[in-house]
């Protein structure tokens, strides 16, 4: 099963970067374990890994940003110690945040030459260097925009332009695939061509598979904070480098018998969300869900899902059209009372939207249920039913924590995730709303979550499931709509499409324009 | 090379973003005169641009743009600093110590270091040890208050004409008055010839018993425009403020610039302070800042965290102030009927962008100020004193949305958190 | 250790560590002004007489008040600094209605109570408006807010003051000797006098931590006040907590004024006590919000201001002096909040590491 590892010259002079041993602690968890990884000079190696791995805290380590608690670093043969991200600018190390490091109100060209004026000045000289790069690498950036006029895709090449100005030999770049559509995508991989080609050494961080199989020329994984394995991406398949990543045979979505029963249960009627600008965030969107059903809906980022989920809970006053439950029209109510009305709802970011990070376990199991049985008695909350019935979430939902009175911080991302779902669960909804309820877990808490939507939908209920991982949609959905610029622009049956059929409706690649 | 050669054709057409010029500030000082000139010949309050009020105006509007302008560099750099007050308050007390032992100039330099010890205090609670901004700042305004009275008691206890809460008096620091063109531009100030006569005021105020701390100040303004707008270092600052996390990522050391700009801003709020001793009034006294650090505070959100709003904020600030001392009832009575007139004509612009509402409200407070100015004869001394704090307030209700404060403003930031 | 228990005893090492720290820089700035150090202290901490405990107990009730005031606001993460506005406000407003007496006895000290909380909770929400409507810092807004009020009450104040013979402080109508809130005597000496409003006080501490803590209505201020975004999911309409939060705590902050108005002065007049609403800011963070741990600190300021008063006379040393005590508590206890939160986060995430047989997977990595 397991491919045998390559035999490849390690050989120090052609190397660019040799991490020897590398650890790291972080209170109450293991970051990096002796990790061992040796990258050629001009080659794209990709390091993959799942969520938590430990992979963007390795290439902090590695771009100065955190210091390693043990290990060695060297970079073209010689050993480094990379206190700060200035130094490893210094030793010729770039990198391209997952989350851009862009000041918004800057322009580009401050944003380029901030840190290295000392190259060019912040002047024309600069300004003409910039457009040097651009056009050299192909990279389409204009110097005097303000940032926060620029789409993702312009942002990520002013990143990478931001490093290529000052120099650097060896460019890190984290999940940078994250955040652009498949188009984007592709030009980016032209990009990072590109540079190899000029002899430059990449360092691609990424968890999707098939990308990094396309373009790496060497693949390291990394498991549980430690390296176990570097392989030629000619020799596995994604579905064995997946395998290499979790330890483990990985869990399958696949859903049972169908359960659609004739009963709506929702109907979203002409939902459309006005925007500042020309196009509307959500355009005229209709719907319906029965009992029994996951509906899944399916596409890239940005596309208006996460509005579509905050229109249906009632955090956009702006949005127009009904939403209809049973019987009773939601429109003009508060997100509170639509709660009441039986939602559950699984938030996209579980940190910012999902929990009170520094509130104990029991008060956000009364988070969202704060009207409703057993938290409250009158106009009081019920703190002993309350931290009961946490209790026996904690139990039935297999949240690990030594008890009810835990900060929600010091939780892992899993545990805070089935902690949710159980909250949500436990009110006995008739809809369940779930934004990429697995994005950011680990596996073993994954195949939980996707069990207790399997539950929901034999006991019932009507699932609306976002997520951006198709396998996920695909396995449990018994229908999926896509989303496209706030539209919904085509209906699927997941027995019968496969990610890449999705994958082009999703861009509007069959698209008739 | 030719990507090079489309380089240089591209950078032709290139213009980097225009700001505000220098001209703008002029011909916005002589609209803002001019303005005052219709309205004294149709109200009679000749106090309104007398080159009297002119200068007052400028001895109010210094040190309320020096505190200003220490939040400004502060907050560039992405720390709230409510704190000025208290440095203020240091700057008052270095002055009078400095200044009456040592002379005016180490005076000056007194209140400079004085008011940077509270930034120092200020930059290690926020940046070092991660505390709150507006926590901070109101400690120190509590610390500073009872460092001034506790050290003044102990510094001008038993010195001729000191006591517990004032010093000795104090020499001012020198001024210039060019003699002739003074008593020329008197003269014509003297015709009456509409706008012409308060043109020949506005420049007589800078030409007569002009205090070198005032031209200080200004030069301070060009200096701080330059600084932070023009150099490697003033970029680097700024970042601190917009995206420290960026910042860090391309090797700025974040604490450092947050550093220095917080202990600048000290000095210069401590200046403006010193001002107050050394110019404004002729020694130290207990309560003497009266709240001017914040005043400073909001003439900076006033002018959108940039030097030119700052400094035109200062000035309305400075005015409204010195008007409540100058026969304010009536100047302030006067000032009523420009309002009106002005927020017809805003609410004329606002109901034609089909903006109703704010349309509507102009209109009510226009036709209320109106009823005011003709059914009284003099505003009392209160509401004048009130009304830079209420202006405030009305920009911040109605043009909050147009403000932009550096982006990581308040926030706090640890190294190594950035990615 | 229990996590409760390991919270408990953090939360007291805190405290207990800005103290020490404040009271060392206040030494070292003694040494270097050259004053003795030794002296100031043993005054400060001297037992206090009789007298001196009646108005400890006096000033620390007024103090307590103004720190709840803006604890209810931090638990939100609103800052109100406007209290020192509101209670001025709203004490010129009381003493207004108190001294027209158009009711008899108490029911005038009521009408009087409630015009106080509604005059103070209407200052407040002026900001509270600003800030849910238009989005405007509450912190700028009550700064300006504190400007306006004390500009209007001294206008009102000459629009409704009567004269005092032989004074040339002006002053509202003096109350009605049948409205005035009686004391207690804490011995046969005179000026031993404990107002009464220190009842009224401790019944508003708890009827604060019983709204905070037990009721939904400070369920969702407190998740508010943590997560805005998981508010909103929850269902919790935050601009009116906003609201709310800020004409609960301008209704708080409008009793600051009042146990001094009943107990003592009788009347509003230009020497009214101002500067109350700041001691409250210092006195919440000290507290940490908690009802007992604002008593604590209110206690502990009003026993440093009553303490310092005889140093000028005694040992030649301002009194001023803790006013920088009391200041560095402040950043102190910030400080030493922070770090010891930081220490307490750590343990805890190692108890639930150690707490759980991690099975594969089973792995956070610290997100930044």
């Amino acid at each position: 099963m397991v491919s045998t590892p390559v035999q490849h010259d390690t050989s120090a002079d052609r190397m660019a970067v040799r991490l020897h041993g590398i650890g790291k602690r972080f209170p109450g968890v293991i970051a990096n374990d002796d990790v061992n990884i040796d990258v050629a000079r001009g080659t794209i190696h990709a390091i993959v890994g799942e969520n938590g791995a430990g992979k963007s805290t390795l290439m902090k380590i590695l771009y100065g940003v955190q210091k390693p608690d043990s290990g060695t670093i060297e970079i073209n043969g010689t050993q480094v110690v990379l206190g700060s991200p200035a130094e490893a600018i210094r030793a010729g190390v770039g990198m391209v945040f997952q989350h851009f490091m862009l000041a918004d109100n800057l322009t580009v060209l401050e944003n380029v030459t901030l840190g290295a004026e000392r190259l060019h000045g912040i002047g024309d000289e600069a300004r003409a260097e910039i457009l040097k790069i651009s056009d050299a690498y192909g990279l389409n950036i204009e110097p005097d925009v303000l940032v926060e006029k620029l789409g993702v895709g312009a942002r990520q090449r002013v990143e990478i332009l931001k490093v290529l100005y000052r120099g650097a030999k060896i460019v890190i770049l984290d999940e940078p695939t994250a955040v652009l559509v498949p188009q984007e995508v592709e030009e980016l991989f032209d990009n990072l061509r590109e540079l190899k080609s000029e002899g430059l050494t990449v360092i691609f961080i990424s968890h999707k598979l098939d990308e990094v199989l396309s373009v790496a020329d060497i693949v390291t994984v990394i498991r549980r904070g430690t390296t176990v394995a570097t392989v030629d991406p000619g020799s596995v398949t994604a579905r064995q480098l997946a395998e290499l990543m979790v330890g483990s045979e990985l869990p399958s979505p696949s859903t049972e018998t169908s359960t659609v029963t004739d009963d709506v249960l929702i109907t979203v009627e002409n939902l459309t969300l006005p925007s500042d600008g020309a196009r509307p965030l959500l355009d005229d969107i209709s719907f319906v869900i029965h009992r029994g059903e996951v509906l899944g809906i399916a596409g890239v980022e940005g596309n208006g899902q996460a509005e579509l989920v905050e229109s249906m809970m009632g955090m956009r006053p702006a949005v127009t059209g009904t939403v209809t439950l049973v019987d009773r029209d939601l429109s003009t109510l508060s997100t509170r009372v639509r709660r009441e009305a039986g939602i559950g709802y699984i938030p996209e970011d579980r940190q910012r939207y999902g929990l009170l990070l520094d509130a104990p376990l029991w008060e956000n199991r009364v988070l969202g249920h704060q009207t409703r049985e057993p938290n409250v008695n009158g106009i009081f909350i019920d703190k002993a039913a309350a931290r009961a019935d946490t209790a026996r979430i904690i139990e039935e939902y297999d949240v690990r924590t030594p008890g009810p009175d835990v900060l929600a911080r010091a939780l892992s991302g899993g545990n805070q995730q089935k902690l949710i779902v159980g909250r949500e669960m436990s009110s006995e909804p008739i809809l369940l709303i779930a934004a990429h309820p697995t994005r950011g877990v680990d596996v073993g808490a994954q195949a939980a979550i996707w069990d207790q939507i399997k539950r929901a939908r034999r006991e019932g209920l009507a699932v609306l499931l976002i997520s951006a991982d198709l396998d996920e949609l695909i396995g449990l959905s018994d229908r999926i709509e896509v989303i496209l610029r706030g539209k919904l622009v085509g209906e699927f049956d997941p027995g019968e499409v496969t990610p890449e059929q999705l994958g082009s409706a999703m861009t509007g690649a069959g698209e008739p324009s | 090379m030719s990507a090079l050669a489309s380089a240089k054709d591209r950078l032709a057409a290139v213009r980097p973003k225009g700001r505000i010029s220098p001209w703008w500030i002029l011909i916005g000082l002589a609209a803002a005169l001019f303005l005052l000139s219709v309205l004294q010949l149709v109200t009679g309050a000749d106090d309104l641009a007398s080159s009297g009020t002119i200068r007052a105006t400028l001895i109010a509007t210094v040190p309320i743009a020096l505190a200003g302008l220490g939040g400004l560099w502060s907050e560039r750099s992405g720390v709230v600093n409510i704190g000025l007050e208290g440095m203020m308050i240091l700057g008052t007390f270095g002055a009078g110590f400095f200044g009456y032992h040592y002379g005016p100039w180490v005076g000056v330099l007194g209140a400079i270091a004085m008011g940077a010890i509270g930034g120092l205090i200020h930059a290690v609670a926020t940046v070092l040890f991660g505390v709150d901004h507006i926590i901070s700042g109101v400690a120190i305004n509590i610390i500073a208050l009872g460092a001034t009275q506790y050290l003044a008691a102990l510094a001008f206890s038993g010195l001729p004409g000191g006591g517990q809460t004032q010093s000795p008096t104090l020499r001012d620091v020198n001024s210039i008055t060019i003699g002739p063109l003074s008593d020329a531009l008197g003269d014509i100030e003297g015709s009456g010839i509409f706008f012409v006569s308060e043109l020949a005021a506005g420049l007589r105020a800078l030409v007569t018993e002009l205090s070198l701390l005032v031209l200080l100040a200004l030069l301070l303004f060009v200096l701080t425009y330059f600084v932070l707008w023009r150099t490697a270092f003033g970029l680097r600052l700024r970042s601190c403020g917009e995206s420290p996390a960026a910042a860090e990522t391309l090797g700025v050391n974040v604490y450092r610039y947050k550093f220095i700009a917080v202990l600048v801003s000290g000095g210069l709020a401590g200046l403006g302070g010193g001002f107050l001793a050394l110019v404004a009034s002729s020694n130290y006294r207990d309560g003497q800042t009266g709240g001017r650090g914040y005043i400073g505070l909001a003439a900076m959100i006033f002018g959108n965290w940039r030097p030119g709003g700052l400094l035109a904020g200062s000035g309305l600030f400075g005015y409204t102030e010195t008007l409540g001392l100058r026969r304010g009832g009536e100047s302030v009575h006067a000032l009523l009927l420009l309002i009106a007139a002005l927020l017809v004509i805003v609410a004329i612009w606002q109901w034609r962008r089909l903006r109703h509402v704010s349309a509507g409200v102009s209109a009510v407070i226009a036709l209320g100020a109106a009823a005011l100015y003709y059914s009284t004869d003099a505003v009392p001394g209160d509401f004048t004193r009130m009304a830079p704090y209420v202006t405030t307030l009305l920009v911040l209700a109605f043009a909050s949305q147009r403000l932009r404060m550096p982006a990581a403003d308040g926030q706090i930031y640890r190294r190594g958190t950035a990615g | 250790m229990t996590p409760r228990m390991t919270r408990i005893a953090l939360g007291i090492a805190a405290p207990v560590l800005a103290l020490v720290a404040a009271f060392l820089i206040t030494s070292l700035v003694l040494l270097i002004a050259g004053d003795p150090v030794g002296e100031v202290w043993s005054t400060i901490l001297s037992v206090p007489a009789t007298r001196n405990i009646a108005n400890i107990i006096n000033s620390a009730t007024v103090l307590y008040i103004s720190g709840l005031a803006v604890a209810v606001g931090f638990r939100m993460n609103l800052f109100n600094i406007g209290v020192d506005g509101q209670y001025r406000i709203a004490a010129f407003a009381a003493a207004f209605v108190a001294g027209e007496a158009w009711l008899p006895g108490y029911l005038n000290t009521l009408l009087a109570v409630v015009a106080a909380i509604l005059v103070g909770a209407a200052w407040a929400g002026i900001a509270g408006v600003l800030r849910a409507r238009r989005g405007v810092s509450e912190v700028i807004s009550t700064i300006m807010l504190n400007a306006i009020s004390t500009y209007l009450v001294a206008y009102l104040l000459r629009q409704a003051a009567v004269q005092e013979q032989g004074s040339n402080i002006i002053a509202t109508r003096e109350i009605p000797e049948g409205s005035r809130i009686p004391g207690f005597s804490l011995s046969d000496q005179a000026g031993t006098t404990v107002y009464g409003f220190v009842f009224i006080a401790i019944l508003l501490g708890i009827g604060y931590w019983v709204m905070l803590n037990r009721t939904r209505f400070g369920f969702d201020l407190r998740a508010t006040g943590r997560s805005e975004p998981a508010a909103i999911a929850s269902g919790i309409d935050t601009k009116r907590m906003i609201i709310y939060t800020m004409l609960i705590s301008g209704g708080i902050a409008g009793l600051v004024g009042l146990p001094i108005l009943f107990g003592a002065a009788y009347s509003y007049g230009s020497t009214f006590q101002s500067g109350l609403g700041f001691a409250g800011i210092a006195i919440a963070l000290l507290g940490r919000n908690h009802p007992i741990g604002i008593a604590l600190g209110a206690l502990l300021f009003a026993f440093l201001d009553e303490q310092s008063n005889p140093l000028q006379i005694l040992v030649d040393v301002a009194p001023d002096i803790v006013k920088i005590t009391q200041g560095i508590i402040v950043l102190t206890v910030v400080i030493a909040y922070e770090v010891v939160r930081r220490y307490g986060l750590r343990i805890e995430q190692r108890q639930v590491a150690q707490a759980l047989e991690r099975p594969a997977g089973e792995k956070s990595e610290v997100s930044a």
